[in-house]
């Protein structure tokens, strides 16, 4: 047994809640637990239990926020397992188990698209093992060697004999065998599950409205609370006036907390009608202050700021602007944007002493838990932490577990479980946004066209310095420049990539493919200004400006395949116009071709969008096209009406009514064309979000002749001149 | 005390006459697959039956369906057998986070009944549930292959 690693550790065996079931999992025993390094790297295993009737239970440490992980992360288990799909039922472990078991399963966080990246092996490692473990156990019953034995659709087969027993018949001789050494993965080309396009599992259940998500949490003797935050960042609780609510039925307490004034009654309706007479004065400071014009100008400082980040520089910026005989200039804008998960952020708690029991939609349960016990102030190990159903994700209930600390200080006070439910203009109004951000393009174009400098300077609010200042370093937050650095995919002789960070007093968060998001907007629009000057069709300029880059071949994959599936070369009937982008975000590779119009109106319409995707790797196809609709559908509402803007230091938004959201009748033709090139695994649920923006806005330049250079769309004039 | 008849059952419930139906339904009844979204009607998640036709729930006040039958997502299937819309959704793999998904479905149901083949632009002009997901290919399908069944 060495130190670390798989071989130390030792299979657990555990009768499962029904009856006889077993649990064949990885787990340290609990001797092994404390001497394990704190530092240690945790090697994700998932749970798997085997109940006598061959049901096999496959644990997803990862939320499922209709990203297909509650599928995809079982299939990779499964596949290495042999077991039967169809008997296959995946669960959530709770966090506080995960901590008990010194993270036996690993990170529970879900974001960056990489619940399939980062999980993919170890899962596939874990069905391995769990398969010869099985073998090991029938081959003893059977007194033959393993190596006769094959496993196969959950039966084991003792090929010379013929002979045959099932999982559930050997699973509780398996679960005392010892771990197998080492195990060996499938060759991709042998895979009969991974690539192949499979049902989700929870699908039944949504269509009869079962699933539990955060807001349907119900706990016995459990009150309801409606809050208020201080509506400026960065405020204050100064006072609150409660005589206007004495005797209002049903309600029990009014929670002061330090930035925000709570509610707690019966029923949530009751606590919202209190919540809204309350009079409520608020600390607002400086922030009060501030507009979205302060924000602007304070970010076009940024753009001829002295000091910047590099990141990324080569050749000699100026010596290839005086070689350039046409220059290109252009500044570009993009706004704050909220998350809007259809389901408001919600947390559910029950603090009694130093002990705590919370319930929430959580992209990191890990994080819910370690917050809670943060603000309570009590060991990580006195909580006990549910994680549910999530109403959408996209990156607010990650990194930021904002709707724990109010939740688990309201419940300590009332003394009883409190289900804590943020009113839509709640959520819409205390957000972690979409940063804002702007670019100045300078480019030099040589006598054939090409660029022979480019300087992209970025200003804005970067997430990593309002999250985790201590990871931005002598003023480089390379995430914020995410598009432009390593992974920008033109060949420039000269080029220069800087940030200058402006930070705002409003906060700042992950949002689906993150800085990507406007980053993409920015290179492709401009990469398509700057073909417009040259003269040079914006499909044969990428092209010739894609050479040395090293994942070359994946973007001219990409580019080449969206542009032939969109007929690119192809008359297009009349008042339709064609805009391409291009793109690499978590490690996969997008290309897009929009077919749009704009009427007399200036009403804009995407009519049919087409999407090549690179992931290296697709696990379920089912999923990777539902995520890139679902992803066409995120941008495309983002560059048609996303703006949060602020005034007196508060976001003016508040509901749908005014943070409009993309419907049935505006969804377009989407035509995703997945071309795993095999040998990586890159993310699926992000990567097509960015390259939405860009095409959309080239078509309406090549419709138009406008050149979009800020979003949202709404804000702009599109009719002819 | 309201008196109402969801799924078939009487209930009595104590709330005051102005509560939403919305949460008269979630928390005094308990029915949880009926989603709140937005509150003033917007967003759809919150769509149930009112003696047949769609109605978005956060926006009526609970005293206004006293006496009505209401069916909400829970009572949609009967005798176990799922509704057609429901065999449809699952045919056609629609719902993604799920969420919005009650709503939608109890939107087309009523659509159905009212316009048993709707055109595209029926459903345009009828189906305005948000789904933050983006399922509106999905659900398009969907609904015109439950139009056939």
């Amino acid at each position: 047994m060495t130190a670390r690693g798989i071989d130390r550790r030792t299979f657990l065996v555990s009768v499962g809640a029904a009856g006889g079931a077993l649990a064949l999992g990885f787990d340290v025993r609990p001797g092994a637990q404390a001497a394990r390094a704190a530092g240690d790297a945790p090697e994700i295993t998932a749970w798997i239990v085997i109940h006598p009737d061959d049901t096999v239970i496959i644990r997803v440490a990862r939320s499922e926020m209709g990203q297909g992980t509650l599928t995809a992360l079982p299939m990779l288990v499964a596949e290495e397992l042999e077991c039967d799909w169809s008997k296959v039922r995946a669960e959530f472990p709770r966090p506080d188990e995960n901590l008990r078991r010194n993270r036996v399963w690993g990170d529970f966080s879900t974001g960056g698209s990489r619940s399939i990246r980062n999980s993919q092996e170890p899962l596939r490692r874990a069905g391995a093992t769990a398969r010869e473990m099985l073998i090991a156990a029938a081959a003893m019953q059977w007194g033959v060697a393993a190596s006769e034995c094959r496993a196969a659709n959950s039966i084991i087969t003792h090929v010379p004999s013929g002979r045959t027993i099932t999982f559930g018949q050997v699973a509780e001789a398996a679960a005392k065998m010892p771990l197998p050494k080492r195990v060996t993965l499938k060759d991709a080309k042998d895979w009969r599950l991974i690539g192949k396009p499979t049902r989700r599992l929870d699908v039944t259940d949504k269509v009869m409205g079962k699933p539990i998500y955060g807001i349907d949490v119900r706990v016995p003797g459990m009150l309801h609370a409606a809050l208020a935050q201080c509506p400026v960042f960065k405020g204050t609780l100064k006072s609150v006036d409660d005589s206007q609510i004495t005797g209002m039925s049903g309600v029990h307490k009014v929670v002061r907390l330090k930035d925000a004034v709570a509610v707690v009654a019966d029923n949530w309706w009751q606590a919202k009608k209190a919540l809204d007479a309350l009079v409520i004065d608020w600390n607002t400071g400086d922030s009060g202050q501030v507009s979205s014009d302060s924000v602007r100008q304070f970010l076009l400082g940024g753009l001829t700021a002295d000091k910047a980040g590099v990141g990324r520089a080569h050749g000699n910026l100026s010596e290839g602007f005086a070689s350039a005989v046409t220059r290109v200039n252009a500044d570009y804008f993009v706004p704050f944007l909220a998350h809007a998960t259809l389901e408001p952020q919600n947390c559910t708690a029950h603090v009694t002493g130093d002990r705590a029991e919370i319930w929430a939609p959580t992209q990191n349960g890990e994080a819910a838990l370690a917050t809670a016990a943060h603000v309570l102030g009590i060991p990580p190990q006195n909580v006990i932490m549910h994680k549910t159903m999530l109403g959408g994700g996209f990156g607010r209930r990650g990194v930021t577990q904002d709707f724990v600390p109010p939740a688990v200080l309201i419940a300590k006070e009332v003394g009883r479980p409190v289900k804590v439910v943020w009113s839509r203009e709640e959520d819409t109004g205390h957000d972690y946004y979409r940063p804002v951000a702007m670019a100045r393009m300078s480019a030099g174009l040589d006598a054939t066209g090409m660029p022979s400098a480019w300087h992209v300077r970025m200003t804005g609010n970067s997430i990593w310095s309002t999250l985790m200042p201590m990871t931005v370093r002598g003023g480089v937050d390379r995430q914020f420049q995410e598009g432009f650095l390593a992974d920008m995919p033109y060949d420039i002789p000269n080029y220069l990539a800087d940030y200058a960070i402006r930070n705002t007093h409003v906060p700042v968060g992950f949002w689906r493919c993150v800085n990507h998001t406007q980053n993409c907007f920015f290179k492709e629009s401009f990469v398509d200004e700057m073909a417009h000057a040259a003269g040079i069709d914006p499909l044969e300029y990428r092209r010739r400006m894609i050479g040395k880059h090293h994942n070359a071949a994946k973007f001219l994959g990409v580019l080449n395949t969206a542009a032939e599936r969109a007929g690119w070369t192809t008359p297009l009937p009349p008042q339709i116009h064609r805009g391409i982008a291009l793109n690499e975000a978590y490690n996969t590779f997008v290309a897009a071709v929009a077919e749009v119009s704009v009427d007399t109106h200036g009403a804009v319409r995407m009519h049919r969008i087409v999407v090549a995707l690179d992931p290296g790797t697709v696990v379920n196809p089912l999923t990777a096209e539902m995520q890139t609709e679902s992803a066409v559908v995120f941008g495309l509402t983002a560059a048609l009406y996303g703006e949060i803007t602020i005034k007196d230091g508060r976001v003016e938004q508040s509901n749908f009514n005014d943070y409009r959201m993309l419907r049935m009748a505006e969804m377009p033709r989407v035509e995703t064309v997945l071309m795993p090139s095999g040998g990586f695994f890159g993310g699926c649920g992000e990567p097509p979000v960015a390259v939405v923006a860009p095409a959309l806005c080239n078509a309406i330049f090549a419709a138009t002749g406008k050149r979009i250079r800020s979003l949202p769309l709404k804000n702009h004039d599109l009719r002819k001149a | 005390m309201i008196s109402l008849t969801i799924n078939g059952q009487p209930h009595s419930i104590d709330v005051e006459p102005d509560t939403p139906l919305l949460w008269a339904i979630r928390e005094n009844v308990g029915l949880t697959g009926t989603k709140y979204g937005c509150g003033v009607a917007q967003c759809g998640s919150c769509t149930v039956h009112i003696d047949g036709a769609a109605i978005r729930s956060c926006a009526m006040p609970v005293s206004a369906a006293a006496g009505k039958n209401i069916t909400t997502i829970e009572g949609l299937a009967e005798n176990g057998v799922l509704h057609r819309v429901q065999k449809a959704w699952l045919d056609h793999e629609v719902p993604q986070c799920g969420y919005c998904q009650s709503g939608m479905i109890m939107a087309v149901a009523a659509l159905l009944k009212e316009k048993p083949k709707p055109t595209d632009a029926d459903i345009n002009d009828t189906i305005t549930n948000i789904c933050r997901c983006g399922t509106f290919h999905q659900v398009r399908a969907a609904i015109h292959a439950a139009a056939t069944a």
